[in-house]
Parts: C-alpha cells; structure tokens; sequence
C-alpha cells in the first residue's frame, strides 16, 4: 500500500488503493476506530490540501490528500490489528534487529524490548495526561483561554507534571527490572511462538508482488495526476 | 451547597460508575466517603466541581447547575485535591505553586502574596516557600498540592485520600486544620479507605459500593456494623473489633474512636473499684 501511494501523486491510484483498504478495515474490525484517527487526522488534511492547492492544481491537492487519508489507513490498519506484544515477540525473532541491538545496547533482546516497552507506556501515559488536565483544571486553568500565545504557555502546567512523570516511571521501570535479572542469558526463549501460517505467506506474496509491480509501472510510465 | 439529584454517571466505555446518588453536602458539613477500590468515589469527587457532568440527573453548586458553568468558575467555590501531587506539581517553588490558582482565578497581586503566606503558615509550609517542590518529600509535596488548592478559601474542599503518605504527627495535624475548617463554616468531603483516622475524626460517613449508597450515617454507626463494613472491603477499626467482643461486660457494640472507649471504660472499672471491697 506505502509504497504505490508513495510512488504514484495520482488521484485514481489513491481511489484504487483506498477501495482496497476499505473493506480490510471492515474484515480486521477496526473501522469504528478507523473513523476515530480520521475525525483527529481532518486538520492535518485540510491543511494538506490548501497548500497544495495553491503551490499546484486542485488535482495534486486532492491526489495529496488522498495519499495522506491511504498512509493513515495503511497505519491504522497495522497497528490495530497486530498487538504491540506480537509485533515485539516478531522484532525479536529478526536476526538483523537482534544483530543492531547486541552491537548496540549490548543485548540480542534490548531494542525489541524497548520498542514494546515504549509502545505499552503509551495508553498508561494517556491516563496521566487526563488526570493532570483535571488537576489543573480544578484550579482554575482554562485551556482554551487567551490569543494563540497564551494557549500554548497554558500547557505549561500539564506538560511539566506529565514529563516528571514518564521520567520517574522509566527510572522505576529500570529499577524492577535490575531487580528482576534482566536481561537474562543468551537464548531466552518465549511462551509465545511466532508461526507463519499459509495466509501469512499470501499476504506477504501479495505485497511483494503489488511493490515490484508499482515500481516497474513507475519506471515505464508517467502516471497523470488525474 | 452542594446538591447531587438522582445522579447516575456512565463513562463512555460503558462503565456505569455512579447509579442514581442523592447528596447534599452544606457548609459545616465535615464528610467522609469510603468505598472499595472502583466504587465511584473519585468520579463522585468529579462531579461535585464540574470536571465530570452527569449522565442523568443533575448537580448543583450553590444552585447553580454544573452543566452550566465552567470548571474554572466552579473551581473557586470547590476545591477538590487530587490523590496524587504529581500530577499537579510543576512550579519552581512552592511559592508559585501555591499562588497559581489564586492568579487563575484573577486575584490582585497583593491579595495573591498574603494568601500564599497566610496557607503556607497554616500548612507549616513557609521555611520552604522558595524551595522546588521536586525537591520535597511525599508528605510535603502532598501539603504543597493541598495548599495550593486551600489558598483561594473554596467553600467546599474535596480531599482525595489526604492521609495516604503522612506519619501519625501530620495525619494529626491535618485532623485539626479539617476541624478548623468545618467550624469556620465551610463544607469538608473527603474520600478515604483509612478507617482509623475516620473512626477518631468523627465526620458523618458515607459507604460507597459499585456506584450506589450503602449506607450514610455517623462513624460509630457505620464502622461497627460488620456486613457494612465487609461490604466495601474495609476492616472495622481497632476500638470497633475490641468492644465488639466486650458487649457481654455490658458495654456498647458501637464505639470506634478512642476518646468514647476511654470514657466507657473509665467508668466502667471505677464501677467495678466500687464493688470490689
């Protein structure tokens, strides 16, 4: 999917890629979450669109936005459907990462384990966030008050508390587990194994074969924009 | 005043928190809700300053329905500390801390300066006015969040768990400031699971279990009562359970606090002084 909406700034291959990516969103049970990340993502195309608008046409704007609307798609679909915890259990499994992370950090297992660590804070942080705009709400901050300066030294009073708190939490974090013997032996095995099953091996055929193909159009013909 | 009518909240993942509460708290009230961990408290913390708005029914602040005003507005009247003094902490010292509600709130310079002085005073808060409140322990931290929310002199202050993190001196001290409080005419909620501070404070208690009203009533009814107390995960406190297995001696099954035991006791052995040749 990235790599023809990268390629091709063309309205009908985005209307193309798009229709795929549809009922996908429907088979993985994600498109009430979907439309979610989209109703956040309107600024940024909106935004999209009238610059584009007025460096190029009305039909580069419209193919941009799209792309934009595919590679949100293409992102959601991904990380809704795959749990953080698989997608760490599959890093660990890649020779090349665990190679980067013995020559990096010292340990086969320290860059996926950071990876799903950081990847789980994330809704733990999101908790956080809300309890300290409650927090300063209840004493009489108002968030939306004031010119555009002003806005943005009003977070102030939430970014400083949330920040301690994320350091504070990856010091404790580290503490327990040095206290937990991380990061083990050599050869630490997993509860979980990663198979790939024969719709694995289609889904990656399929891919490969939508690349090559999206590569050699690219270098045989010039797609129009509309 | 305070009034919650038929209050019932359901938060959007579909958890009915709170099912249909009536409340009323008014000045020279001094209230404390207990609960098991999930029962609602906080979110009937939240609603009573407008952070949360009911799903049914409604809330009123001095009649004023809360869906109707703003938080800041409500802020003034209803201080609510949060459990957790991390999450409001961020000023260099404990000076700005302390006056940022009162600037928020609009307050001339001068007024700000002698309010902070005057809560910090109170709070045994001032040797460290210019200190970082980083820089301060658990206890002190959680005074500082409670100052800076006590220096505008709200109507009603909301404490969430305040005993968590203090030793017995400051649990003590903080008891008295809470009695100063509720005698000078304003309204003190506070949500709690230590039973004993509850048991030697006295408030008028209210048991929360999963979003309903089990029970409201004075400590050395509530906290005697076995099924109540079980109910939402509490132990009776120590005075409780001791006169509970003393009832045959003649004595009452409802004492909690210290002071009534020792009265109770005290005349029940020059009784018995009396008896013995």
């Amino acid at each position: 999917m990235l790599t023809p909406a990268l390629l091709f700034a063309s309205v009908w291959v985005m209307i193309i890629l798009l229709a795929f990516q549809i009922p996908l969103l429907f088979m993985g049970r994600v498109a009430r979450r979907w439309a979610l990340s989209l109703r956040a993502g309107i600024f940024l195309s909106a935004l999209i669109f009238v610059v584009n608008y007025f460096t190029g046409s009305i039909f580069s704007a419209i193919a941009l936005t799209l792309r934009f609307l595919v590679l949100l798609t293409a992102f959601s679909l991904f990380f809704m459907t795959t749990s953080p915890d698989d997608l760490g259990l599959a890093l660990d499994r890649i020779g090349a990462v665990r190679w980067l992370s013995r020559k990096w950090l010292g340990y086969p297992n320290a860059l996926s384990f950071t990876f799903t660590t950081a990847v789980r804070l994330v809704p733990t942080l999101a908790v956080d966030a809300q309890t300290v705009v409650d927090a300063q709400r209840s004493r009489g901050l108002e968030l939306d008050k004031g010119n555009l300066f002003r806005r943005i030294r009003n977070y102030i009073p939430i970014l400083i508390p949330l920040l301690l708190i994320a350091i504070r939490r990856s010091l404790e974090l580290a503490e327990a587990l040095e206290s937990r013997g991380f990061p083990g032996k050599e050869g630490r095995t997993s509860l979980f194994q990663l198979k790939l099953k024969a719709s694995d091996y289609a889904v990656i055929s399929v891919s490969a074969v939508a690349i090559l193909l999206s590569i050699w159009v690219f270098l045989h013909y010039k797609v129009p924009v509309f | 005043m305070i009034t919650l009518e038929h209050v019932s909240f359901r938060y959007p993942s579909g958890l009915l928190a709170l099912n249909n509460i009536d409340l009323n708290i008014q000045g020279g009230d001094f209230v404390a809700i207990m609960g098991e961990n999930g029962a609602g408290k906080t979110t009937l913390a939240k609603q009573m300053n407008g952070l949360l708005k009911p799903s049914q029914g409604r809330v009123l602040v001095d009649d004023q329905d809360t869906k109707k005003v703003s938080v800041a507005q409500l802020a003034r009247k209803v201080g609510l500390v949060f459990q957790n003094p991390d999450h409001l902490l961020f000023s260099e010292t404990v000076k700005d801390e302390v006056a940022f509600g009162l600037k928020n709130f609009g307050y001339q310079p001068e007024v700000v300066e002698k309010q902070v002085e005057r809560t910090l005073e109170a709070l045994g808060l001032t040797e460290y006015k210019d200190t970082s409140p980083f820089l301060l322990s658990g206890g002190e931290r959680k005074r500082v969040a409670l100052a800076s929310i006590l220096a505008s002199e709200p109507d009603y202050l909301i404490l969430d768990e305040p005993t968590i993190g203090q030793d017995y001196l400051q649990k003590e001290r903080l008891r008295n400031f809470i009695l100063q409080l509720y005698s000078q005419g304003k309204a003190v909620v506070m949500i709690t699971h230590d039973v004993e501070f509850v048991a030697e404070s006295n408030p008028k208690v209210i048991l929360l279990s999963k979003g309903e009203i089990v029970a409201t009533g004075s400590a050395d009814s509530v906290l005697s009562k076995d099924e109540l107390v079980t109910r939402v995960s509490l132990v009776k406190p120590q005075m409780s359970r001791l006169f509970g297995t003393l009832s045959r001696y003649g004595l009452p099954r409802d004492v909690v606090d210290v002071h009534r035991a020792r009265m109770l006791l005290e005349e029940k052995l020059s009784e018995a002084k009396a008896t013995v040749p």
